[in-house]
């Protein structure tokens, strides 16, 4: 049994990486997830893990190293947020194209300009097409279980690629919340041990990595990191089965909450969904069927199954901490597409909320379920993409 | 045991940069990784930064690297190498590998004195066993000849055009060794593959050194030079006895001028041999030359100053 | 040579089989091609440790000839070649002449 504590998000972060003990670990500060590196170089400093810490003058700099030290042969993790991200990004494409399983902590923020420290999903968002898979977490403790298990998906055999776990800045990284950790063994069991496919170390066989590809072979390398992204979505399944047995926390894909007989439904990402819960079962008390979708893998993106989740339903709305200007909100598009797969579908409308950390209030999902009921009863959109929460 | 710097022993090792690899016919570059490559006693683990060399050597599905290799982008080989260096170090640490093994990377002037400089000076200043080679070819060579902040004054490229306003590239080169050394690290020299004893020698420097090393090589580029291709040898020469290319090394800090021309040669010999310098001799060009020969006599004087200062300490 | 398939190629893009460019040929792109006159050779090594193209092959520390399947012909060998009494041990010749 592990032990119940009063942490923040980046102190259960940090402790995550005490346990799993990487080979090498990238540092660079950036708000709100400095402190997570910061703990970490305290674990470093006091012989707590085996890890070099590489403490870099950029992020860019940051995932190069990772990549680099991951390519050597060995485990390798960091944690970013915003402008680091979006520092790191040609280099997150060189992770996922080289099937480098490189595990990254993101304390989302919203990106510059206006410069803005507090959460939004504008970073990982924007990261979203960069092969790396994506995990949310509405919580510390999701943070926390979701980092142990995004180990194991990123260097399952079948996968091989960078992971990045997502939790919200300030309202989950710096908040103090009551979660358990794990044993360190029982962590460390888990995870097992890593075997590099090709290291660079191994210099009995050596190996080039990064080599110029050109359209004879392009696609090909394509190809096998689009089904080694695919093949995500069971690993994740698998351990999150292994997980629910050493923690009785059980994951899936995406959590259902009241979902199955719902007419009217919300779906929405991290530490907003935990107000939006409290909110469904004020509906519920009242008799509305509300229900809600919260997406944890987003990629890869389980279409099928969001797709039958919410076949059911008559109006449903995708609330967005983000969003693809003069297109929809990023999750929108997605559950679009996964609506596309059944022939019952609700009518889908999208919300931009909370950018920049604006708060989300119980009032807000109220509103939004509010218009959903009338949506269901009558057929009628006044408009599909709406900001909600800003000043007029 | 090293083996001595002769010829002859040297061509009994293995040659660890094969042919076939894609370098223009009379390119500098692969002679420089040739000699570097043969002259290290321990196994090297490299990075390359783009460039005509990673990608000349590197066409998938061939490789011309028989050492582990990784490129990953432009700006960032050192910090790639420093990446590989410590999973080294943990792996050693931890018990978990037990090998001697040195890191080098390898970037063209643009992936040194421009893009990749952050990132060079990070991993310098943090003191990862790594040896950083720049190829100085003085231009983006491989986007096809863009100035680049180690393009000599004067020199026509791409985007630095010789027209009838301005001729050539206005500014003079950076000092990217003198840049490297006073990062305070135990090993920083400029070399010439003309000078293969030489260049060979401050490679095991390098390699042997314990923390970081820098080399500096000059490496003619008959495409963005507009030479001939059989003459690159000569060309590092030419560059050496005018003191366009100064010998030197900082070892611990302390400057070696390693070689001191008998009697300098006027920096006109090595301009005119090149086609990207051939407008300087147009009328009207003579007091840009004159700047170009002050600015190489000006630096010739500072180095033979420092080094006797460093002398008398 | 059949192309390999998604599923056969190493993962990521790594080459497993170093200097494997060992067997591509670059020798076709030679416009003058290097030639040994043995009695000038001193056996110095120069075109060796200035070729670009690891193409000048040397057997028991001397001098045999020449890699055509790499020689680009640059004629770097036959510039620095200090040869015997002024008289060069490499000459470049035009291609199928
Ligand atoms: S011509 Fe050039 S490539 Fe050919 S052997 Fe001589 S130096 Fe090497
Ligand atoms: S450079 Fe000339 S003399 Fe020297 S080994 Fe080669 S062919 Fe012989």
């Amino acid at each position: 049994m592990g032990k119940l504590l009063a942490v923040t998000g980046n102190q259960a972060m940090a402790e995550a990486m005490r346990q799993i003990n990487p080979d090498v670990c990238a540092a660079y500060p950036i708000t709100p997830s400095t402190e997570v590196m910061q703990r970490f170089s305290s674990f470093v400093a006091d012989g707590a893990v085996d890890t070099e810490l590489v403490t870099v003058e950029s992020e860019h700099s940051a995932m190069s190293a990772c990549i680099g030290a991951a390519a050597a042969g060995g485990r390798v993790m960091t944690a970013t947020s915003s402008q680091g991200l979006a520092l790191m990004w040609e280099m997150l494409h060189i992770a996922s194209g080289n099937r480098i399983p490189i595990v990254l902590t993101l304390v989302n923020r919203a990106l510059s300009a206006p410069l803005n420290i507090h959460g939004d999903h504008s970073d990982s968002m924007g990261a979203r097409d960069c092969g790396w898979i994506q995990i949310y977490s509405e919580n510390g403790q999701e943070a926390y279980d979701n980092l142990i298990q995004a180990v194991r998906i990123a260097e399952h055999e079948d996968v091989r690629l960078p992971a990045m776990v997502c939790m919200d800045g300030f309202i989950i990284s710096h908040s103090i919340e009551s979660m358990e950790y794990l044993d360190d063994q029982v962590v460390r069991d888990f995870i097992g041990s890593f075997t590099p496919t090709y290291p660079l170390l191994d210099n009995d066989n050596p190996v080039t990595y990064g080599p110029l590809v050109l359209p004879d072979y392009f696609i090909e390398f394509k190809k096998a990191q689009h089904e080694a992204t695919m093949a995500a979505r069971d690993v994740t399944l698998e351990v999150a089965k292994d997980f629910a047995k050493i923690s009785g926390r059980s994951y899936g894909l995406f959590e259902d909450y009241k979902l199955d007989d719902a007419d009217i439904a919300l779906v929405i990402l991290n530490s907003a969904a935990g107000t939006a819960k409290d909110v469904v079962d004020e509906f519920r008390n009242k008799g509305i069927k509300a229900g809600i979708l919260k997406p944890r893998l987003f990629r890869p993106f389980p279409y099928e199954e969001v797709g039958d989740a919410l076949k059911n339903t008559k109006a449903v709305a995708v609330l967005d901490r983000s969003d693809s200007y003069g297109g929809f909100g990023p999750g929108y598009m997605e559950i679009a597409s996964a609506l596309m797969i059944n022939s019952s579908r609700p009518i889908l409308i999208n919300k931009i909320y909370g950018l920049g950390g604006r708060d989300f209030f119980p009032e807000h999902a109220g509103a939004v379920l509010n218009e959903l009921k009338e949506i269901a009863a009558t057929g009628n959109v006044k408009t599909f993409k709406e900001y909600i929460g800003y000043r007029d | 045991m090293s083996t001595s710097l002769k010829l002859k022993e040297l061509s009994r090792k293995e040659e660890l940069l094969t042919g076939g690899h894609r370098m223009c016919a009379g390119c500098g570059a692969p002679i420089i990784v040739r000699q570097i490559l043969l002259a290290s006693d321990r196994p090297l683990i490299a990075s390359n930064a783009t460039g005509c060399l990673e990608v000349s050597t590197t066409i998938f599905p061939y490789t011309s690297w028989k050492i582990p290799w990784i490129h990953s982008a432009f700006e960032n080989a050192a910090a790639t190498i420093s990446g590989v260096e410590s999973m080294y170090r943990s792996l050693k640490k931890q018990g978990k590998l037990d090998k001697d093994l040195k890191f080098i990377a390898f970037g063209g002037d643009g992936g040194t004195y421009d893009i990749g400089l952050q990132s060079l000076s990070g991993a310098m200043e943090r003191g990862h066993d790594i040896v950083y080679v720049c190829y100085d070819n003085g231009a983006y060579m491989n986007t096809g000849i863009q100035r680049s902040s180690a393009t000599p004054k004067g020199a026509d490229t791409t985007t630095s055009p010789a027209g009838t306003v301005k001729q050539g590239k206005q500014q003079p080169r950076k000092n990217m060794t003198k840049i490297m050394a006073a990062h305070n690290i135990p090993y920083a020299a400029q070399a010439s593959p003309s000078n293969w004893r030489d260049l060979m020698t401050k490679a095991r420097k390098a390699i042997e050194v314990d923390g970081p090393a820098f080399l500096n090589v000059i490496s003619p580029c008959n495409r963005g030079w507009r030479t001939p291709t059989n003459v690159t040898i000569e060309l590092c020469k030419t560059a050496i006895e005018t003191c366009f290319w100064p010998l030197y090394e900082y070892e611990d800090g302390k400057l070696t001028v390693n070689y001191k021309p008998k009697e300098i040669k006027p920096v006109t010999e090595f301009l005119k041999t090149q086609g990207r310098f051939k407008h300087l001799f147009n009328p009207g060009n003579e007091g840009l030359l004159k700047q170009i020969q002050d600015d190489i006599d000006r630096d010739w004087e500072l180095l033979l100053k420092q080094e006797a200062c460093d002398k008398s300490n | 040579m059949k192309l390999k398939n998604w599923k056969e190629l190493a993962i990521g893009s790594v080459v497993p089989e170093a200097g494997n460019a060992d067997s591509y040929n670059t020798g076709s792109w030679r416009t003058f091609r290097p030639a040994i006159i043995e009695e000038n050779c001193i056996q110095c090594l120069f075109c060796w440790i200035y070729c670009p193209d690891s193409s000048i092959i040397v057997e028991e520390e001397k001098m045999v000839g020449f890699d055509y399947e790499h020689c680009k012909g640059c004629g770097i060998c036959a510039d620095v070649c200090p040869g015997k009494k002024g008289k060069k041990a490499i000459e470049m010749a035009e291609e199928g002449k």
